[in-house]
């Protein structure tokens, strides 16, 4: 079916061309390119051949037999495997003779002679390709009168996953996607004939990030899903399409529904993200939004207590408190200065703003976030928003990189990773990384004061002391800079090679920077250092941030950052621009998150905080500061979906929506914009957080002239410089499944016409409306552009409309790119006596995604430090064992690994997750670059 | 007919009680036929061997030179030596291993030498405990004599050899499980195309896979010429052959006979070979050549053994397995043992041999233990057709490899020459010979 698609990345002429060879299916010419197997030229032309274990993500195994077609040779037609066998020229191709309908009669009858017919309690009835193709191709009944093969009914193979090997039918999709996708092997066959069976190793459970996926592509109901199982017939589920926000890859979703309750995410196949793969917690987490405790209703404080209120009460409460909060900070600076400054109004205004602090946002959708910054930019007039929670790196610096895509990592020559452990992080990047290098020619070297889960696929991986990425990033591209001590100098040499320009490539050319956060324990501001050094020496290489908090990308986009406006537009530079259109803008500056809870208490400093889904308590790296500041500030609002630490200290609470609760946009790491779907409907009184962000302003006596999403998401078209062009048209544009990435590229915008094969529903079974899953071409076929256009940014289109009513009085301000103005932190040298702190994350760790999922809460590990084996024995102390440790403001005694992965004089470990006392967060210094230790026997 | 006298090319050694040794090897000129090989070019040995017309002996019959010529040119390839013999009544290669394994190790060296390998691994059944240590202690000592190694003999040529013993799977006897195995991963047969041997074999370079009695004959063909070997037997068929008689007959064994002078009659009715039909009985049925065979009746009986021969009379020599049932035997019952055989080695792999395999045997089972339906003949005729379709002679398939339509032949040949015995079994509700 001809179908458009919205504009991809791509550049112009990305599909190459390739061989084309000419065969007859059933009679019809068909032309498939060389190499395609015969399944996918036939399933593109229209001809859909029946298949079990065939799957287009992955390696062909030929195993189940389903797809038996004649295909003539020299010695005449036989039955030959279509998904392992290649078009050729010539090649002729019968798949609906009495032949091929026997042996597809025959291949069914025998894969029920040992499957139970249990569908009325087995999960994947009503979506069981088993099921479906039975009834499409198989024989009438089953001749099959003798006693089955039995197994023990579904055994536990993980703490998410149940195995009914009586189900299975071998068709080993699960085994491979664990070998093949995953890299861990740790499902596979056991005995042989008719007894083989899918089992985990002894003493070994099936512990992967990616095991849920075994599931959705289980083409019966041998795998299953504690978390789903029995909660719903496939038929009673509602979906619509949505992405992931889980973390800031951006997968492709269906997310399904009953009775107002998400009973399941399923990946949805699309080509520049996910591949239809899905990670346990973004698969899994969804379930939070079904939580029994969720705010349901504004809440204020009321002598010590919080007590429900109505929104317009709640609103009230909060307008006045950031009045108050802002009035008091310009009588201390009136104080100040000598008590001269003029009364309220007139010059002051915008005086005193900065007493207000906005925290959060990265859980916002795109148009939250930007309703949230001109709430606090233009009518608050605070800059001082910041969407991380000192966990991330300094946005400015990460908007100007020059961005790439995943598919550019992928395509790439070399990656350098210069970021936490992905898997933990963004799970999906990690298998598009693995299986670049795997599959593909692509070279990672790896940058990270520790091992992580990339280290055994890096052709290289240089460990770094904390404070050191600067250096390090300097002598790889400039031998003549020092080389931090402890790097070995044919490491180095070889990660230069790695580096290096390929014959007539410029310098950078074909190297994408993963760039990213590889120890909370060290300011970003080194980090960032070290991705401008590698910027300056490789003009070409390209930038893929790993900022891993859901929409924290969009957040940044939309202006949720100190210095920045939406759009990825600096503050100075869209000063005029966002003046004209917002009537104000901050006159200064702002803080980040730290400086922000740093300032409470000092007189122009923060004063009131607003919580926009953030727990500083829990997520920001210094829970002493946290703490501290939250306490002393006075006055505290959280907008939160669920009760926690931090609404607990808030003054008021505004019930938010959830994700699935809410339609909008979602901005991925690459700069992907793609549709949220709203599934549910939000309990109780809870409202998205823009409509929040417009009756606050309303309060505060501006009318922003909002009134729906879409009305957002129209302004940010207009105002916002990267997303012009992104029109609601291109977004809902037929199979925008694959979103777009903003900036536009002028030259790909015209609108190709692809002829889409259906996506394949035995390959992901149970997603729905599969012509819209973005379709893949998976053949790979250049196609003819289509007259049909959805918009040009570059040209005067139809969009251009909405500039009158902009009525803006100067030209759109440009899209930030090249160095940033940084100051960085000196790092101290510590003296011999101490180790450096790295805090990595883990995938399930302590924040709310996790802790409201009762299928993921109990997967958080315990934290250990990890210590280099001769520094244990220098201490004298066995692993397993606890040490003092001891900073210049903490102490704890904690439990202790060795690691030989971690560099000498460096202590490991993971951020948010249980120590044996408290958490790293009680360690962490932000005013210090980097937290030094001192490790004594307890 | 009277039986031949061929010379014993392959077994002149068996008599003796230090036969396996490296003493008794020389004395009766072992590693001449290697020795000579050197002074040859690979060419020329190579030559001598597609002259001989030397069928493989492992149970396909492809002749070893065009196997040989179709190796894909590559600096790197290998050869590897099929041991793993274990069908039910097949044990000639087991005589080889344990009673003359210098002889295969020569054979080996030769054949390396021709196909210019460095690295050779003889892949023996697991189960062959002493012909395991006989063949390796038979290459240790070659590796002290020089014959294998560095620069063999002063010739320049250098070859390793490893042996590897497998697991206990028939299914790694097929030759590209084999190579799984070796890699050592799962038994699983690999699909052919792409995945012939001669193309992308071993870790995906391009392999020799010959049986252990092919590479035993080279010896002797090198030192006599493949002129001496085809002057032997007849047509396709020359030289001589093991044929391992099983079954009921007086003098179970393993015998070399000349290729297509002899007949199954021969085989199993003389004085120096089979000696009769056991207890003066009379012969109901003999499967020519392994389990995956069709079965012959007495009319076949003197057929010659000759590769060509027995295929146009719709079976195979296959693994060179000869099993003789007399008239005492339920034909029913034999078919069953045989199908339950393959189902227990399938591999698992593909559907209609892991599951047609259990379900014809548990039909079979249901008929000899008196559970029999009428229809359940054609159901076991239909369910043998979704194996091997049309359950024509060569077979076709919808199995990856070739034990999937192996499994249709016994009980094909049973109900085809024993329909009555079938039905007597379902009629009565039990086996007329219990």
């Amino acid at each position: 079916m001809p179908e458009t698609t919205a504009p991809s990345d791509a550049g112009p002429g990305d599909v190459a061309v390739e061989p084309v060879v000419n065969l007859t299916i059933d009679g019809r010419a068909v032309t498939a390119h060389k190499g395609e197997l015969l399944i996918a030229a036939a399933e593109r032309a229209g001809t859909f051949i029946p298949r079990f274990c065939y799957h287009p993500r992955m390696q062909s195994v030929g195993v189940c037999r389903m797809c038996l077609v004649e295909v003539s040779g020299p010695r005449g037609a036989t039955l030959q495997p279509s998904c392992f066998i290649e078009a050729a020229e010539g090649m002729e191709v019968t798949t609906t003779s009495d032949k091929v309908k026997k042996a597809q009669d025959g291949v069914l009858e025998f894969l029920l002679v040992n499957h139970p017919l249990d569908c009325p309690v087995c999960d994947k009835g009503g979506e069981c390709p088993l099921q479906d193709q039975t009834l499409a191709y198989g024989p009438g009944e089953s001749r099959f009168v003798e006693e089955k093969r039995h197994f023990e009914k579904p055994i536990p193979i993980s703490e998410l996953i149940l195995l009914d090997r009586e189900r299975c039918i071998q068709c080993s999709r699960c085994t491979r996607f664990a070998s093949e996708v995953a890299g861990e092997a740790q499902i596979d066959f056991i005995g042989r004939g008719e007894d083989i069976e899918v089992n985990v190793f002894p003493e070994l459970p099936f512990q992967s990030y990616f095991s849920g996926n075994t599931v959705q592509i289980c083409p019966v109901g041998a795998l299953t899903a504690e978390p789903y199982r029995f909660t719903a017939r496939p038929w009673d589920l509602d979906q619509v399409e949505s992405t992931c926000t889980t973390c800031a890859v951006g997968c492709r979703v269906a997310v399904q529904s009953s009775s107002n309750r998400v009973t399941r995410l399923l990946g949805i196949d699309i080509d520049p993200v996910n591949h239809g793969w899905l990670c346990d917690k973004g698969r899994f987490a969804a379930d939070a939004v079904n939580s029994g405790d969720r705010l349901v209703e504004p809440l204020v404080r009321k002598d010590g207590e919080l007590v429900p209120v109505g929104w317009h009460e709640a609103l009230e409460a909060v307008a006045a408190g950031l009045r108050s909060a802002t009035r008091a900070s310009r009588k201390a600076a009136k104080a100040a200065d000598g008590g001269n400054g003029g009364d309220e109004g007139g010059a002051d205004v915008g005086r005193g703003a900065e007493a207000v602090g906005v925290i959060g946002g990265a859980r916002l959708t795109n148009e939250g976030a930007y309703t949230w910054a001109r709430l606090a930019k233009g009518v608050l007039g605070t800059d001082s928003v910041d969407a991380q929670l000192g966990d991330g790196l300094p946005a400015e610096v990460v908007l100007a990189l020059p961005r790439a895509t995943i598919d550019e990592a992928a395509a790439a020559r070399t990656v350098v990773v210069l970021s936490g452990d992905v898997r933990e992080e963004l799970p999906i990047l990690f298998l598009r990384l693995r299986g670049a290098v795997v599959d593909g020619s692509l070279r990672l070297l790896e940058l990270s004061p520790q091992p992580t889960s990339l280290t055994p696929y890096a052709a290289r991986s240089l460990r770094y002391r904390p404070g050191e990425p600067g250096v390090l990033a300097r002598s790889l591209t400039d031998a003549s800079k020092p080389a931090p001590t402890g790097i070995d100098p044919d490491d180095l040499e070889a990660a230069r090679a790695l580096l290096a320009a390929d014959g007539s490539d410029g310098p950078g050319d074909g190297v994408v920077v993963v760039v990213g956060r590889p120890s909370l324990a060290e300011s970003g501001d080194l980090v960032a250092d070290a991705a401008q050094a590698l910027a300056a020496a490789l003009p070409g290489a390209r930038f893929l941030p790993a900022l891993r908090r859901g929409n924290v990308l969009g957040a940044l986009d939309m202006g949720l950052a100190p210095g920045l406006l939406p759009g990825r537009v600096s503050l100075e530079s869209g000063r005029d621009w966002f003046t004209g259109a917002w009537g104000s803008v901050p006159a200064t500056r702002g803080r980040d998150t730290a400086a922000m809870l740093a300032s409470v208490g000092q007189d122009d400093g923060v004063r009131a905080v607003v919580l926009l889904g953030a727990d500083p308590l829990h997520d920001f790296p210094d829970a002493r500061l946290a703490r501290s500041a939250l306490d002393a500030a006075d006055f505290v609002v959280a907008v939160a979906s669920t009760p926690g630490e931090a609404t607990e200290l808030a003054d008021v609470v505004l019930p938010a929506a959830e994700a699935h609760e809410r339609p909008g946009t979602t901005t991925n790491i690459e700069g992907r914009v793609s549709n949220l779907g709203q599934k549910l409907v939000a309990p109780g009184q809870a409202w998205a957080d823009w409509m929040i962000a417009v009756e606050l302003a309303a309060h505060l006596d501006a009318d922003l002239g909002l009134d729906s999403v879409a009305d957002v998401w129209d302004e940010i078209e207009r105002l916002a410089p990267a997303y012009r062009g992104i029109t609601r048209a291109v977004l809902d544009a037929a199979g925008s499944g694959d979103g777009v990435v903003a900036p536009l590229v002028p030259t790909s915008v015209t609108l190709r016409n692809r002829s889409v094969a259906p996506l394949d529903p035995i390959a992901f079974p149970g997603v729905e409306s599969v012509e819209r899953q973005g379709a893949p071409p998976r053949a790979g076929f250049a196609e003819t552009p289509s007259a049909e256009t959805a918009g040009d940014p570059d040209g005067d289109d139809a969009g251009d409309d909405d500039d009158d009513d902009a009525a803006a009085p100067t030209s759109r301000p440009p899209v930030l790119s090249g160095p940033v103005g940084l100051e960085v932190p000196k790092v101290p040298q510590g003296d011999s006596y101490s180790a450096r702190l790295v805090a990595g994350r883990r995938l399930y760790d302590d924040g709310a995604a996790v802790a409201l999922v009762p299928s993921l809460a109990g997967l958080v590990p315990a934290g250990v430090l990890r210590i280099h084996p001769q520094d244990l024995d220098a201490l004298g102390i066995a692993s397993g064992g606890s040490v003092r440790v001891r900073t210049a403001t903490a102490t704890a005694v904690l439990t202790v690994a060795a690691d030989p992965g971690v560099p000498r004089t460096v202590v490991a470990t993971d951020f948010n997750v249980p120590l044996s006392e408290g958490t790293v967060a009680d360690l962490i210094d932000v005013s210090s670059p980097v937290t030094e230790l001192r490790l004594e026997t307890p | 007919m009277a039986i031949t006298d061929p010379p014993k090319i392959i077994t002149s050694r068996v008599g003796f009680d230090d036969s396996y040794t490296l003493e008794r090897y020389l004395a009766t000129g072992g590693y001449e036929g290697l020795r000579k090989a050197l002074t040859m070019t690979p060419e020329a040995v190579a030559h001598e061997v597609d002259q001989a017309s030397l069928l493989g002996r492992g149970g396909a019959g492809f002749p070893a030179g065009r196997k040989w010529s179709m190796l894909r040119k590559d600096p790197v390839t290998y050869l590897v030596v099929n041991g793993d013999e274990s069908e039910p009544a097949t044990f000639k290669d087991h005589l080889l291993v344990e009673r003359d394994p210098h002889q295969l190790v020569e054979g080996v060296l030769i054949a390396a030498f021709a196909l210019q390998v460095s690295q050779v691994f003889i892949y023996l059944r697991g189960e062959f405990a002493l012909g395991l240590e006989r063949v390796q202690s038979a290459l240790n000592e070659a590796y002290a004599h020089g014959a294998v190694g560095t620069d063999i003999f002063g010739s320049g040529f250098s070859v390793d050899v490893v042996v590897h013993p497998g697991a206990g799977a028939y299914i790694c006897g097929e030759e590209t499980a084999l190579l799984e195995s070796l890699e050592g991963k799962r038994g699983f047969p690999r699909i052919k195309p792409p995945f012939f041997p001669a193309a992308i074999g071993l870790y995906g370079q391009p392999t020799v896979v010959n049986n252990v009695e092919t590479m035993s004959n080279l010896p002797w063909i090198v030192q006599h010429g493949g002129a001496a070997f085809a002057a032997l037997g007849e047509g396709r068929s020359t030289g001589t052959r093991l044929f391992a008689l099983a079954g009921h007959v007086n003098h179970p064994g393993v015998f070399e006979v000349e290729m297509v002078k002899t007949t199954f009659h021969d085989l199993i009715h003389a004085p120096v070979l089979g000696g009769g039909i056991r207890h003066g009985r009379e012969l109901k049925a003999f499967i020519p050549g392994g389990v995956s065979a069709p079965w012959f009746g007495p009319d076949q009986i003197d057929l010659p053994l000759g590769q060509d021969e027995v295929a146009d009379a719709g079976s195979m020599l296959g693994s060179g397995s000869v099993v003789v049932m007399d008239d005492q035997t339920c034909a029913v019952r034999a078919a069953w043992r045989i199908t339950k055989f393959f189902s227990r080695e399938s591999c698992g792999q593909c559907t209609p041999c892991r599951e047609g395999s259990g379900w014809l045997e548990r039909i079979m089972e249901r008929i000899e233990t008196g559970s029999g339906r009428a229809e359940d003949l054609d159901l076991l005729l239909d369910a043998c057709d979704n194996i091997a379709p049309g359950l024509t002679w060569p077979p076709q398939q919808t199995t990856i490899c070739v034990l999937g339509p192996s499994i249709p032949s016994s009980i094909g040949s049973a109900i085809e020459m024993f329909r009555d015995e079938f039905l007597v079994h379902i009629k009565e509700g039990g086996c007329p010979f219990a």
